[in-house]
């Protein structure tokens, strides 16, 4: 950077924080009060300073990056120690035998877990692993099939309810005839499955003919719906209050305390995420996986080539809504206890977001999003009322300057060795 | 029968407030395409600007109808100012990318600015006060209508045929209306595209601000969470008029206003929030582009 | 019975939006095996006539019948695009709508999607008929874009291939279908002249080896000419000449259509 450009740049940042001074002027330094009744304004000269140096110092390094991000953008490839590192290792996962151990450590690290960090840090893994489930399932929706949904919060409240009512309805029955109601939740399991699919299905009957964010507010809408119905069917769901003392998974007949049943739940959680994955894996390579991208590609030419596309979209409301049914079940199976409040419109956008910012359909990035945002303000913690705002900020700089996700998809590749059709080996996997 | 006209009038104020938010988000929406999901936030720094400046300048002892201009004024100059920023901060870098990115970035936009005035200013739900006048010559309808809800009908039906003169017969108008039918074509034909997206959302911001003053005088508190709720009122309301459509967002507010005024005093107060999704659902499974929208057949 | 007997035929049709009649009481018909070219001024309505064939516009009046081997005749208008292409149409875009973000080679197997029958069940078991289904959507697919010769750019995404492959692909895509008929709408617009050269023995080739009739939009009046063995001319929505290219070269009509007066 020459000196005349330094210069100029330090005038704009200059610029730009004079322009923040006034702008938080009124919420930063004026601060209404209220004592006894009595409103009144009081001035915080000291947040001045700070304001000014801080807009200043922000600013210069904000441009700074921004102009770096468009440098990189320009060229295909500027290596930074951090990409370098990156391409260790992808080029390491390449080979067979390396990606085996990797897997292998990995699972390790995974099972050992809860022993080595106890009881709370399990806890708020199992939430992120349910995020994770949820992640994956949208990331169907919206990064497969490109269908903006804002509503899938109430996918997962239909699973949790399902099991939180087998247990208000059933429960009494189970602990009359003595049998064990850890039960309940391996009912609940499949049971809940099922009927999300259907709510799935039935969600999509009338959007089929919507498009684009006509389906996202539609979306939003019922989940919208759902919430308050449960909210205010008060004999049924128990209103506001929701359902409680849900009873924890079965272990062979032994009750666990509570440390063993987080555990417990944990390596569930871990086999129901593993699943997912191997399913949406094979989903996305397969005829229907590449028939809901097409989807998502170009709606007219993909029902050109042959696609049912109200069909296509029936499915990948279905498939979405499955996965949240089963991590609503675990959820409820964690916490034993639900209300509405779990399942809000944020709760949605929070799994939206999840997606994006992992990698829209990408399934590492559905993992790696999903952990980053549950497991963030979790160590946010200390930072404790600044947490929110910080978490908001962090999501901006990350989809400014990775706006295809932290984890991007890569497509599969394919070798033909054969020259002619009657060749017995094309089409191998890289 | 007084039942009723008395609902259908609360409705028509509600309306007109859901209007002047819907107005920006429908204004966004047509020329870059995104759902604006920190609209709701500005319309909520509208009604902070207006409380502390409106609060300090009533302490100096001015006046009270030259605070209520004042604090107006300050809130529409502010909130215009937000609405500029956080487009060049968040919006603009993204322009050419994933349309979920912008849409992922507003959403963080709208979290930071409900937080910042929450840990800025407060938790609490403030009593808002009411700065609007008294009108004298409503007394004999007073059943019917009072004087903040009249003073809020008008100055939408106000608003409302100043916007569609800009929009319909100025120069800015003409470039607004050009990018938002074909982005590169305006640019080709001299429309200078960043000029007229920010003006967009500096209009649609300062729409906002003044549903914000207005809300709050008729609802007499404000908390740093009001903006969500609304903004997702509005957005409902411009999607049921036809996303993109300026009388449509109007129409769609009304339909808004009404339903849940009716919905609330016929059926159950329980479910105000419900009707909302339930008339939008109802409205778009028989026309799924809105009442007013465009039926936007894609060209192939 | 007769092999000479159309194998599309356009009875009356009309195309209403709004008070504006983009296609007036069309009539026309496609001889199987033949090359046969739609050619017009811009805002003819030839891509209406087009999308009103493949199912994306329901037309207003008349009927779009197709006649395929020994089967009786068959009406197709106001089926879905999907429907129609099942039943053997398949077509391309004047503005090119290739599924940007996967590659050349998932391009061409979305072509094949109804050759295959895997589910979701299937899928996810990837049994053996099923991978053995998959294998078969990989050669296939290799062997089309060989054909169009495409395989140099298979794991490409298909946004980044230079123009003319896009065009390319999205006829290889099409054909991916197993049509009876392709409908090419402007195949080589935005090409130069050497690539517009190659795209004409492609033609012919897809004709004359595949067997596949071909009806095509185009303005390159050059192609037309060399490819095409009957044209029909459209202006203003309605049919205002139709014959060899010879015949339409000197028709006064036509010349009229494009000249103005």
């Amino acid at each position: 950077m020459t000196r005349k450009h330094l210069i100029s740049e330090l005038r704009a940042s200059l610029f730009q924080a004079a322009w923040f001074v006034v702008l938080l002027f009124p919420f930063l330094v004026m601060k209404v009060n209220v004592s006894s009744g009595k409103a009144s304004v009081i001035f915080r000269w000291s947040a001045l300073p700070v304001v000014a140096v801080s807009a200043f110092v922000l600013s210069f390094a904000w441009r700074a990056a921004l102009r770096w991000n468009e440098r990189r953008g320009d060229k295909v490839k500027v290596r930074t120690p951090l990409s370098k590192v990156g391409e260790l290792v992808r080029s390491a996962l390449a080979r067979k035998p390396i990606r085996r151990t990797a897997i292998l450590a990995l699972l390790a690290v995974v099972a050992v877990y809860p022993f080595a960090l106890g009881m709370y840090h399990t806890n708020i893994m199992i939430t992120a692993l349910i995020y994770v489930i949820l992640a994956l399932g949208l990331n169907i929706v919206v990064g497969l099939g490109g269908l903006l949904n804002l509503g899938y919060a109430a996918f997962f409240a239909v699973g949790a309810y399902t099991y939180g009512l087998l247990w208000k309805y059933a429960g009494p029955s189970f602990v009359a005839a003595g049998i064990d109601t850890g039960w309940l939740f391996w009912i609940a399991l499949p049971t809940a499955g099922v009927i999300t699919t259907i709510f799935g299905i039935l969600l999509s009957l009338p959007v089929l003919r919507l498009r684009g964010d006509y389906l996202a507010i539609i979306t939003l809408a019922f989940g919208e719906i759902v919430r308050m119905v449960l909210q205010n069917s008060s004999s049924v769901t128990g209103g506001a209050t929701g359902i409680s003392l849900i009873p924890r998974p079965w272990f062979f007949g032994i009750r666990l305390p509570p440390r063993q049943a987080a555990t417990y739940i944990y390596y569930i959680v871990v086999v129901l995420v593993i699943l997912t994955v191997f399913v949406v894996r094979r989903i996305e390579d397969s005829r229907v996986g590449r028939a809901l991208e097409a989807m998502r590609e170009d709606e007219i030419a993909c029902e050109s080539m042959g696609v049912d596309l109200a069909r296509n979209k029936l499915v990948t409301f279905a498939l979405g809504a499955f996965w949240a049914g089963i991590a609503g079940v675990v959820l409820a199976a964690q916490t034993t206890y639900i209300n509405p409040d779990s399942f809000t419109l944020w709760e949605s956008i929070m799994v939206l977001m999840a997606v994006v910012i992992g990698g829209t359909g990408s399934i590492p990035g559905a993992i790696g999003g999903a952990l980053l945002l549950k497991l963030l303000p979790e160590y946010f913690r200390p930072l404790a009322q600044y947490r929110m705002l910080i978490y908001g900020i962090a999501m901006i700089v990350i989809i400014i300057f990775k706006p295809d996700g932290l984890f991007p998809r890569n497509r599969k590749h394919y070798t033909f060795v054969g020259k002619t059709p009657s060749d017995p080996a094309p089409g191998v996997e890289k | 029968m007084d039942y009723f006209i008395k609902l259908l009038l609360s409705g028509t104020a509600k309306g007109s407030i859901y209007a002047l938010i819907a107005l920006g988000y429908t204004m966004v929406y047509g020329i870059v395409q995104l759902i604006n999901f920190a609209h709701g936030e500005v319309y909520m720094i509208g009604g902070f600007t207006a409380l502390i400046i409106g609060g300090f300048l009533f302490v100096l002892g001015l006046p009270v109808p030259l605070v209520l201009l004042l604090s107006i004024v300050a809130s529409v100059v502010f909130s215009a100012a937000f609405g500029f920023t956080i487009e060049r901060l968040a919006y603009k870098p993204l322009r050419n990318k994933p349309r979920l990115s912008a849409l992922i970035s507003a959403i963080g936009i709208s979290m930071v600015l409900q937080n910042f005035i929450l840990l800025a200013q407060t938790e609490k739900y403030l009593s808002f006060p009411s700065y609007l006048p008294e009108l004298a010559f409503l007394q004999p309808v007073r059943e019917y209508i009072n004087s903040t809800q009249f003073i809020i009908l008008v100055t939408t039906a106000v608003i409302m045929v100043i916007l569609t003169v800009i929009i319909k017969f100025t120069r800015i108008g003409k470039a607004m209306r050009a990018t938002a039918q074909d982005k590169q074509m305006a640019q080709l034909v001299g429309v200078d595209i960043n000029r007229v997206i920010s003006l967009t959302f500096i209009m649609g911001s300062s729409l906002a601000a003044i549903g914000g003053v207005l809300i709050c005088s008729y609802m007499g508190q404000i908390n740093y969470y009001i903006g969500f709720v609304a903004g997702i009122k509005a957005f409902v309301a411009a999607v049921l008029g036809g996303i993109g459509s300026i009388p449509g967002a109007v129409l769609g507010s009304f339909i808004l206003g009404w339903t849940e005024s009716l919905g609330t005093g016929y059926i159950s107060s329980d479910y105000e929030d419900a009707y909302a999704f339930v008339i939008l659902i109802l409205i778009l499974s028989v026309k799924p582009d809105g009442i007013l929208g465009k039926n936007q057949k894609q060209k192939v | 019975m007769t092999a000479t007997e159309p194998i599309l035929e356009i009875k009356n049709l009309s195309m209403v939006f709004g008070g504006l009649r983009a296609i007036d009481d069309v009539s026309l018909h496609i001889n199987p095996g033949e090359i046969c070219a739609l050619i017009g001024p811009n805002g003819a309505g030839k891509t209406t006539i087009f999308n009103c064939i493949t199912g994306v516009y329901a037309p207003t009046e008349g009927s779009v019948a197709i006649r395929r081997g020994d089967r009786p005749i068959e009406e197709i208008q106001g089926l879905k695009p999907y429907a129609v292409n099942r039943k053997g149409l398949a077509r391309t875009f004047q503005n090119i709508r290739l599924f940007g973000n996967m590659t050349v080679l998932e391009n061409v197997m979305i072509g094949r999607h109804n050759a295959l029958k895997a589910g979701i069940f299937k899928a996810i078991i990837r049994d053996k008929a099923t991978r053995e289904e998959e294998q078969r959507v990989l050669d296939d697919s290799h062997e089309i874009l060989k054909k169009m010769n495409l395989d140099a750019f298979v794991n490409e995404s298909a946004r980044n291939l230079p123009y003319g492959a896009q065009r390319r692909l999205e006829i290889a895509r099409a054909l991916a279908t197993d049509p009876f008929l392709l409908l090419l709408d402007e195949p080589v617009a935005g090409m130069n002249p050497h690539e517009t050269k190659e795209l004409e023995e492609t033609i012919n080739l897809i004709r004359d080896q595949e067997k596949v009739t071909i009806l095509l939009i185009e303005h390159d009046m050059s192609l037309v000419m060399n490819v095409s063995e009957r044209i029909y001319v459209l202006d203003y929505g309605r049919l205002i000449a139709e014959g060899t290219p010879e015949r339409i070269k000197g028709d006064p009509e036509v010349i009229r259509a494009y000249l103005g007066e």
